[in-house]
């Protein structure tokens, strides 16, 4: 059923995204934002309008225009380069991990449906036509199983990649990643390490229901030994991708299903990001907005509102989400003195209640006002589309977030 | 009832008028059986399995081709030419309904070489262990029982937290480590130290484990008996049951990618089959064609839960063929028949590129552990039973004595000996100083991240300011 519903969602995504000339999108009002860049993200065309169903019959639609409209300006630097390629961000993330399967023959993915099928969301197409089904590796439903066979082969030398058909389903694989994944590098004294990736989408999607919306870094973040990103442009999470396969320690890639379509033009020539680095989205003045994944683009669109009503606020994209880049983000609340953190994750036990704790310990001085958190309701995601949109925090809120703190 | 799988649709419709004339003969390759030196047939090549699994799994790595196979097994032939082409393969028809029996009416048998007064049943498959072989084997058991004597009470003495034995279940750890090259990789669930042992890990190694010194290689962060050792392949122990199983089908996969002349080899007790990850970890090895030697220990309890309340199947060999893995029970106390059932199944998952799995008859003569006392639920003559009657040292010494390879003389120096080595093993590791406290904070990561660069600080300082409160030679 799952997997039907996936596999029904990723066609939903993939046809619902018309990626058009992003220029054609840009809304006057987002030149005030973009001044510093060159380059563009288009998040949707006209999806908003389209209703596309499911095979299961089911209707997906109203949260599109969230993101349609979430266009935003992204890095600033390195925007010179006129070369480039476009890409969808599923494709970003297909094209990094083609790249480290050819440079390193120990890389190997494995999972349900990645092999021909090119998994639920695409990130694997076409690679066990090149790469060969070994090296491309469907397995048998079983989370926990694929992910062990990910922690024994990654112990004998491969760097696996291993992705959850949905994050929500790594839950049935808890065991294997924090029993040994992130404990044997340590408890063997460091004599064996497990170099591997675990990704897969999450978040709140369009109308799937509680399971499939699970924001699981809540979960996973205090486990030791484990490393945890989230990706939220064709840049980064090409860029992050090749970093945590690189990377001699465990990491849990977060993807959005709602950004996978996400385009942009990115470099020809190779780079990777740093695992640890938070990405300065906006410089400003008055207040510090961190936030991550799909929410960088709901505080995009408020940001767009904010600056037109006089603020200036900085936006942060922490992406690493263990550890936190606080080096970036203490630099900034010494520059505003004043923090909204805005997230999809929960508000109980969440990731913007570790940061709001970690901001307080280190930056207590620095702050003229309480850290603020908007997150989700502690709800299981419901499936009707208003009561889904109420779950998760609009970009009304940030607006109204922000002029309170900054009065 | 017909069952009968086949590759080739024209294969099948041309035996098919053969089929009402004739029984078809099962004609199967095993050109790449065992290389092994025996007067006999090996147990590997008497399988009856009516399925033959006919896809290679992975195109890119067809690591042998098979010939195209028949296996016919028909009561009813008219029957079986009725059939129908379901996803994965042809299956006949019956007019009977029939359930297939919750078991077979006899128990599989269980694989034995010696009897037990030591003495090699005629006419037995196995294969033969030379003397040097024998006398290596028989002393590495009496030296884990050794080991296991004088650990068992150190921990009595309150000088390590935590102990487990593996008393009774020598053959298993010693003889299967024998039947294995080096190369294999093992993924150990806690009662296997001897294989660790066999493959060169010194006493002394052992005691800096229980220890949690500066020289134990996993750096004092487990619990005593949780060994671990790269340079020996042997995955470090974790203590969730059963987590290795998934794993090693990912090592066999590993090992299969890069062509290795080697196997994962993994063992599990009896209550860790309960676990998911047991019959995911059988089902994966045997979908992705990987060697992996499954070997479970049966040794009838899993702390005080009995094997009647942990399973209703015949034990556990009767699990392979569910799986599509070949299976044997057998004799656990018999070194023999573990050493030559293993050697078997590691060619076998090596040359054939597929699991097998083994389930060894045994008993737990010891505790679960040292928080355990057995004899709150169970019998205390079953314990004496095996301890004496059924004792798997004392049944390959007589085998190995009859030979003329072993003597009482041989038998108390090489106690004696193992003991002074212990004691003094025992005594160092003792007096080894403990890791220092930045290893607290050391292999979380490969590179200490900020984060824990603070947290040692703030434990240094602190430290630093209250020595008092820490133990005397606690070095930062
Ligand atoms: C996942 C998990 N559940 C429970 C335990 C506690 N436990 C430790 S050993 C054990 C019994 C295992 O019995 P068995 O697999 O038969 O091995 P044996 O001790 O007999 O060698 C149990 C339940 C555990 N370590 N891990
Ligand atoms: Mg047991």
């Amino acid at each position: 059923m799952s997997s039907i519903i996936h596999g029904a969602g990723a066609a939903t995504a993939l046809s619902t995204f018309n990626p058009v000339d992003s220029k054609k999108l840009v809304s006057p009002s987002r030149t005030n934002l973009s001044v510093r860049s060159q380059r563009y993200i288009v998040a949707g065309s006209d999806a908003s309008k389209k209703k596309k169903s499911f095979g299961s019959g089911l209707r997906v639609g109203h949260s599109q225009k969230l993101i349609a409209n979430a266009a935003v300006a992204t890095k600033e630097a390195d925007t010179s380069a006129s070369t480039g390629h476009e890409l969808l961000l599923f494709e970003a993330l297909q094209e990094g991990l083609e790249e480290e399967m050819d440079r390193d023959a120990n890389v190997c993915v494995m999972g349900e449906d990645v092999g021909h099928y090119g998994g639920s969301y695409k990130v694997t197409k076409g690679l066990a036509d090149k790469f060969g089904d070994l090296r491309v590796l469907d397995t048998p439903i079983c989370e926990n199983a694929f992910t062990g066979m990910g922690i024994g082969a990654a112990m004998t030398g491969l760097r696996p990649v291993i992705e959850g058909m949905n994050m929500g389903f790594l839950l049935l694989a808890f065991n294997q990643i924090s029993n040994n994944c992130g404990m044997l590098h340590y408890t063997s004294g460091g004599q064996f390490t497990i170099p591997v990736v675990i990704r897969g989408p999450g978040g709140v999607g369009r109308q799937l229901g509680a399971e499939h919306s699970q924001r699981l870094e809540s979960y996973f973040q205090s486990i030791p030994g484990i490393q945890m990103v989230a990706c939220s442009t064709p840049y980064n999470a090409k860029g992050l991708m090749k970093a945590a396969i690189r990377s001699e320690n465990p990491v849990i890639l977060f993807e959005h299903v709602l950004l996978y379509n996400l385009k942009e033009k990115i470099p020809d020539e190779e780079y990777i990001c740093n695992l640890e680095e938070a990405e300065m989205v906006r410089p400003g003045e008055h207040i510090t907005i961190l936030t991550y994944s799909r929410m960088r683009y709901h505080v995009m669109q408020a940001a767009k509102t904010l600056v037109n009503k006089g603020y200036d606020p900085e936006v942060i994209d922490i992406r690493s989400l263990k550890p936190f880049d606080l080096h970036t983000i203490g630099n900034s609340v010494k520059k505003t003195h004043r923090v909204l953190i805005v997230e999809e994750c929960m508000r109980t036990g969440g990731i913007g209640a570790s940061l709001t704790a970690a901001i307080n310990e280190n930056f207590h001085d620095y702050l003229d006002a309480p850290v603020v958190c908007l997150s989700s309701q502690d709800v299981p995601t419901p499936y009707a589309g208003t009561l889904e949109e109420w779950t998760v925090v609009q970009p009304a809120q940030i607006v109204t977030a922000v002029e309170q703190l900054c009065q | 009832m017909a069952i009968w799988f086949a590759r080739s649709r024209n294969l099948v419709s041309s035996l098919r008028h053969n089929l009402c004339t004739s029984t078809i003969l099962i004609k199967r390759d095993y050109s790449h059986r065992p290389v092994l030196t025996t007067s006999h047939q090996l147990p590997s090549t008497v399988f009856s399995s009516p399925f033959v699994a006919s896809l290679l799994r992975h195109e890119s790595t067809a690591v042998e081709k098979q010939p195209d196979e028949l296996v016919l097994h028909s009561d009813d032939q008219e029957e079986a030419l009725q059939e129908l082409d379901f996803p994965g393969g042809k299956v006949g028809y019956t007019s009977e309904m029939k359930f297939i029996p919750e078991s077979s009416s006899r128990r599989v048998p269980c694989y034995r070489v010696l009897d037990e007064d030591g003495r090699i049943i005629p006419d037995n498959d196995f294969v033969p262990v030379k003397e040097k072989l024998a006398v290596r084997m028989y002393e590495q058991m009496a030296t884990l029982q050794v080991m296991d004597h004088i650990f068992y009470e150190a921990q009595r003495q309150g000088r390590i937290s935590f102990y487990l034995t593996s008393v009774g279940e020598e053959a298993i750890n010693i003889a299967s480590a024998a039947a294995l090259s080096p190369d294999d990789i093992v993924l150990p669930q806690y009662r296997e130290p001897g294989v660790l042992l066999w493959r060169g890990f010194t006493l002394e190694e052992f005691a800096n484990q229980c220890f949690g010194n500066k020289a134990d290689y996993g750096k004092g962060r487990q619990m005593p008996i949780h060994y671990g050792s790269n340079r020996l392949n042997y995955f470090t122990i974790s203590s969730p049951i059963a987590t290795q199983l998934p794993q090693a089908a990912g090592v066999g996969y590993s090992l299969k990618m890069e062509k290795k002349n080697a196997c994962a080899v993994t063992f599990i007790g009896d209550g860790g089959t309960s676990e998911g990850d047991f019959h995911a970890g059988l089902n994966f090895a045997a979908v992705m064609e990987a060697p992996v030697v499954f070997i479970c220990r049966n040794n009838g309890w899993a702390i005080s839960t009995h094997i009647s309340e942990q399973f209703r199947s015949d034990g556990i060999v009767v699990k392979g063929q569910a799986y599509g893995i070949r299976s044997i029970r057998v004799d656990g106390n018999d070194a023999l028949a573990v050493y030559s059932a293993v050697r078997s199944a590691r060619e076998m998952a090596v040359t054939e590129q597929r699991p097998v799995l083994i389930e060894a008859m045994t008993y737990r003569v010891g505790h679960h552990s040292t928080s355990d006392d057995s004899t709150k639920y169970r019998a205390a003559d079953e314990i004496q039973y095996w301890k004496m009657s059924r004792n798997p040292v004392n049944r390959f010494r007589k085998w190995v004595e009859d030979n003329g390879w072993w003597s009482e003389e041989d038998e108390s120096k090489l106690r004696s000996n193992a003991r002074k080595q212990l004691l003094q093993a025992i005594q160092a590791a003792e007096k080894w100083e403990k890791q220092p406290l930045t290893e607290l904070f050391n292999d979380v990561y490969d590179v200490k991240p900020k984060n824990l660069e603070e947290q040692e600080l703030g434990l240094k300082e602190l430290v630093e300011k209250q020595p008092q409160e820490y133990p005397p030679g606690f070095h930062v």
